[in-house]
C-alpha cells in the first residue's frame, strides 16, 4: 500500500494493465514452483544413482552423464510391466463402471425438480465429508468374511446357486474384485459431478426437435444426448481413470499383494527399498504412459477443429 | 448454371399447391373444448377452433396466455387435460409426438449442433421409408426451398441467424407434415429480416401447400402472415378471424386494445335509430353518432373505440356529425405518418394518427404545437364495445 503511494507509476501500470496480468500470472507461478519444478526434480532424480547416504542418491562424478539404468530396468523386470497392467486394467474397468453407474445417476439429476435435485446433488458429495481412509475401511468391513453384508450375499448366492456349489461365505477381500469396488464408489462422484455439469447446459429443446422429428426416447438419447455429452464423458472418464491408476491406498488395503500395482510399487520403492531414482523412473514412466496419449489427443482432437472451422468459414 | 436450380424447381412443383380463394371449408384440424391445467394453473381453457387444410392460422397473444401450450398440445409434448385434438379426421390427443404427422420450428430453432445442415434436414427422414437416393434427393429439394443449397456441409454455429432460421424451417418441412407448427418463427430476427422473411415463409407456404399453425405475440406479424388468426389472453380465445375483422371490428375492449392502438372512452347509450346508435361522451363533451351493434338499449353504459388512424385533423370546423374541438399537446413526426396528442377541454387526450400525403415543410403541416384544431370522425369509425 505504502509502496503504492510512494510510486504512482507502479499504481497507474497495476490500474491500467498490471492487474490482468498478475491475474493471468498467479496460476502459472504456482504450477511452476509446486509442480513443473519438481516434477524436474523427479525426473532428474530418475537419472541419478543410488548411494547409502543422506539423500540416498547422487548425481556420482561425471555429473550430467546420464544413468538410465533405471529404465531400462522398468522394461526387463516384468514386476514393473505387470504392475502397470494390472492398475491401467483396473483404472480401466473402474471408469467404465463409473460411466454406467454414474451417467444415469446424472441425467437423472438433470431431469428432476430444482429442489430435489438439490438434495440428491448434496448426496452425491456428501461423502467427500468423511475421511477418504474410513471409507475404504468401511467397505473392508463390509466384505470380509462375517460381514452381514458378505452374509447377506452368501445367501442370494446359495440360494440361485445348486446345492453342490453352495458356499460358506464369498471371498471378496484381497481380491482385484475388492479394488475395483472400492475404487468405483470413491471416484463416482468425478464421474457424475462432470457429467452432470455437461448434461445440465443441453437444450431440452433439441430433445424435443429430435422427437418431434420421429425419434423414439432412446434414439433421442442415442442421436442428440449421448454424442452432445462427449465432453462429459471424457472429462469425467478422465478425473476417474488418473488418479484410479496411480492409485495406492485401495489396492493397499483391500487388493491382493500377489498383484502389484503401480502406485504401491511407487511406494514400495520409496520407502521399503529406498531406491529413491528407481521410484522416480517408475513414476515418470506413469506419468508419460497416462498423459502422452492425451496430449496427443489434445493437440490432433485441437489440429482437426481448427481445421473444420477454416473449411466452414472459406 | 441453371440447370439445378430447373430441377430444384421442378421438384417443388410437385407438392399439391394451395391456392388462397381455393382453401377447403372442411375442418381439417379440430381442437375441441381443450384444457390444460398445470397443477392450480389453468394454462388453457376450454379451446375449441377449427382450421382448414393449406391455412396459415395465427394465434395471437401476450406472453403467458396460453398460446405456446396450445401449440405443445397440438405437437403432443403436453397432454391436454381435457378435450380432444383431431388432425384429418384422426385423433391425436393419446399419439406421442414420434407417432403425430406434425412437425415443429422451435423459437430457439433447436438445430442439433454436432450435425451438419444437411444431416440436421435429413434427420427426420430415417424414420421414413425411403430409400436413400429419395432421402438425399428430398434434402437437396428442401435447402433449394430455403435457398441453403450452398450451405449444407456447415454446421449450425458457422451460419447466420437467418439462415439457421431457414435450416430450421427446411428441417420440418422434410417430412412433409400435415400440420407445421411454428413457434415464433421470427422473433429471433432483426426487423427488416424479419419483414423478408415473413413474405419467404408465406411464399414457401403457398409451394408446399402446408397447413400452418403460427403462435406469435407480434400482432404486426400475425396480421401480415395469416389468413385467419386466434387473439388469446389467459388461456382462453378472445376472437377469431382474419387480420380485418379482428382489427376493424373487435368484439371486446380486450382484443380492440391488444391489435394496434386505439382511444376508449367511457359512454352511454341515448337512442337508436336503424343502423346508428346516439352516445353520449362527458370526455369528447356531447353526443357521437355510431355504428350500432345489437341488442342497445337507452341509458346503457358502453365503452366507445376509436381507431387513431380514423381519426382528422382540420383547422375550420367540419361539416360532419361527429366533429369536436381541441388543442395539440404533441406531436411526433414518424416520416411517413405523424402521431398528434390532442387535448379536449375536457382534459382527455386523444391520439392521432395522421398520414403525411403531402410533401410540405415543417411551417405548412396541418397543425403545430398548441394549434386549437378539430377533430372529426365517421359515425361507421366509431365502435362500440360492451365489454
Amino acid at each position: 500500500m505504502e509502496a503504492a503511494h510512494r510510486s504512482p507509476g507502479f499504481r497507474r501500470w497495476f490500474n491500467r494493465r498490471g492487474w490482468i496480468k498478475i491475474t493471468i500470472a498467479t496460476p502459472y507461478v504456482w504450477l511452476s514452483l509446486f509442480f513443473l519444478l519438481p516434477f524436474v526434480i523427479v525426473i532428474a532424480m530418475s537419472f541419478a544413482t543410488r548411494t547409502p547416504t543422506a539423500p540416498p542418491f547422487s548425481f556420482g562424478g561425471d555429473y550430467p552423464v546420464m544413468n538410465t539404468n533405471h529404465y531400462a530396468r522398468l522394461i526387463h523386470d516384468d514386476l514393473y510391466v505387470r504392475a502397470y497392467l494390472n492398475s491401467i486394467g483396473n483404472a480401466t474397468l473402474a471408469t467404465l463402471m463409473c460411466l454406467l453407474i454414474g451417467y444415469p445417476m446424472a441425467l437423472g439429476l438433470t431431469r428432476v425438480s430444482r429442489s430435489w435435485r438439490n438434495v440428491l446433488l448434496m448426496l452425491v458429495i456428501l461423502p467427500f465429508w468423511t475421511s477418504f481412509l474410513l471409507r475404504v475401511y468401511a467397505w473392508m468391513g463390509l466384505m470380509g468374511t462375517n460381514s452381514w453384508f458378505n452374509k447377506l450375499l452368501t445367501g442370494a448366492y446359495n440360494w440361485v446357486m445348486p446345492a453342490d456349489m453352495a458356499l460358506r461365505y464369498i471371498p471378496m477381500m484381497n481380491t482385484g474384485f475388492a479394488v475395483v469396488l472400492v475404487t468405483v464408489y470413491s471416484y463416482l462422484p468425478f464421474m457424475i459431478l462432470p457429467l452432470y455439469a455437461n448434461l445440465e447446459k443441453l437444450d431440452l429443446s433439441l430433445n424435443e426437435a429430435a422427437m418431434d422429428l420421429g425419434s423414439r426416447p432412446f434414439q433421442v438419447f442415442r442421436d442428440v444426448t449421448l454424442p452432445l455429452s462427449l465432453p462429459g464423458i471424457i472429462a469425467g472418464s478422465l478425473l476417474v481413470f488418473i488418479p484410479a491408476s496411480g492409485e495406492l491406498i485401495i489396492p493397499s488395503l483391500v487388493g491382493s499383494s500377489s498383484r502389484p500395482m503401480i502406485g504401491r510399487v511407487i511406494s514400495d520403492e520409496f520407502a521399503s527399498a529406498r531406491d529413491w531414482p528407481m521410484a522416480s523412473a517408475v513414476a515418470v514412466a506413469l506419468l508419460l504412459l497416462l498423459v502422452g496419449p492425451l496430449m496427443a489427443y489434445t493437440y490432433f482432437e485441437g489440429k482437426s477443429l481448427e481445421k473444420k472451422k477454416a473449411e466452414g468459414e472459406s | 448454371m441453371p440447370e439445378p436450380a430447373t430441377t430444384a424447381d421442378a421438384k417443388i412443383a410437385q407438392f399439391p399447391r394451395a391456392v388462397a380463394p381455393a382453401i377447403k371449408e372442411t375442418p381439417f384440424i379440430r381442437i375441441e373444448g381443450v384444457t390444460k391445467r398445470f397443477g392450480a394453473f389453468t394454462a388453457v381453457s376450454s379451446v375449441s377452433l377449427e382450421i382448414r387444410k393449406g391455412e396459415i392460422f395465427s394465434l395471437l397473444g401476450g406472453s403467458g396466455c396460453g398460446k405456446t401450450t396450445l401449440l405443445r398440445m397440438l405437437a403432443g409434448f403436453e397432454d391436454p387435460t381435457e378435450g380432444r385434438i383431431f388432425i384429418d379426421g384422426q385423433d391425436m390427443t393419446d399419439l406421442p409426438p414420434y407417432e403425430r404427422p406434425v412437425n415443429m420450428m422451435f423459437q430457439s430453432y433447436a438445430l442439433f449442433p454436432h450435425m451438419t445442415v444437411e444431416k440436421n434436414v435429413a434427420y427426420g427422414l430415417k424414420h421414413m421409408d425411403m430409400t436413400p437416393s429419395q432421402r438425399s434427393d428430398r434434402v437437396r429439394e428442401m435447402l433449394a426451398l430455403v435457398q441453403l443449397s450452398d450451405f449444407s456441409h456447415r454446421k449450425p454455429h458457422q451460419i447466420s441467424g437467418g439462415q439457421r432460421q431457414r435450416v430450421a424451417l427446411a428441417r420440418a418441412l422434410a417430412k412433409q407434415p400435415k400440420l407445421l407448427l411454428l413457434d415464433e418463427p421470427l422473433a429471433a430476427l432483426d426487423k427488416k429480416l424479419r419483414e423478408a422473411t415473413q413474405f419467404e415463409l408465406m411464399d414457401i407456404q403457398d409451394k408446399t401447400g402446408t397447413t400452418f399453425i403460427v403462435v406469435t405475440h407480434d400482432q404486426e406479424e400475425a396480421m401480415t402472415l395469416s389468413s385467419r388468426l386466434a387473439v388469446m389472453d389467459k388461456g382462453r380465445i378472445m376472437q377469431t378471424g382474419t387480420a380485418t375483422e379482428v382489427y376493424e371490428y373487435p368484439n371486446s375492449k380486450l382484443v380492440a386494445g391488444f391489435i394496434g392502438s386505439i382511444n376508449f372512452f367511457d359512454a352511454t347509450v341515448r337512442a337508436t335509430q336503424g343502423d346508428t346508435a346516439e352516445v353520449e361522451v362527458p370526455e369528447l363533451g356531447g353526443m357521437v353518432e355510431a355504428r350500432a351493434i345489437p341488442g342497445l338499449t337507452p341509458g346503457q353504459p358502453i365503452t366507445l373505440a376509436i381507431r387513431p388512424e380514423k381519426l382528422t385533423i382540420s383547422r375550420g370546423k367540419p361539416a360532419t356529425a361527429n366533429a369536436f374541438p381541441g388543442k395539440v399537446r404533441d406531436l411526433a413526426y414518424f416520416g411517413k405518418d405523424s402521431l398528434y396528442r390532442i387535448q379536449m377541454p375536457s382534459g382527455r387526450v386523444m391520439s392521432v394518427n395522421s398520414v403525411n400525403a403531402r410533401r410540405v415543410g415543417e411551417n405548412e403541416r396541418v397543425a403545430d404545437w398548441e394549434d386549437a384544431v378539430w377533430l372529426s370522425f365517421e359515425p361507421a369509425a366509431a365502435i362500440l364495445l360492451k365489454d
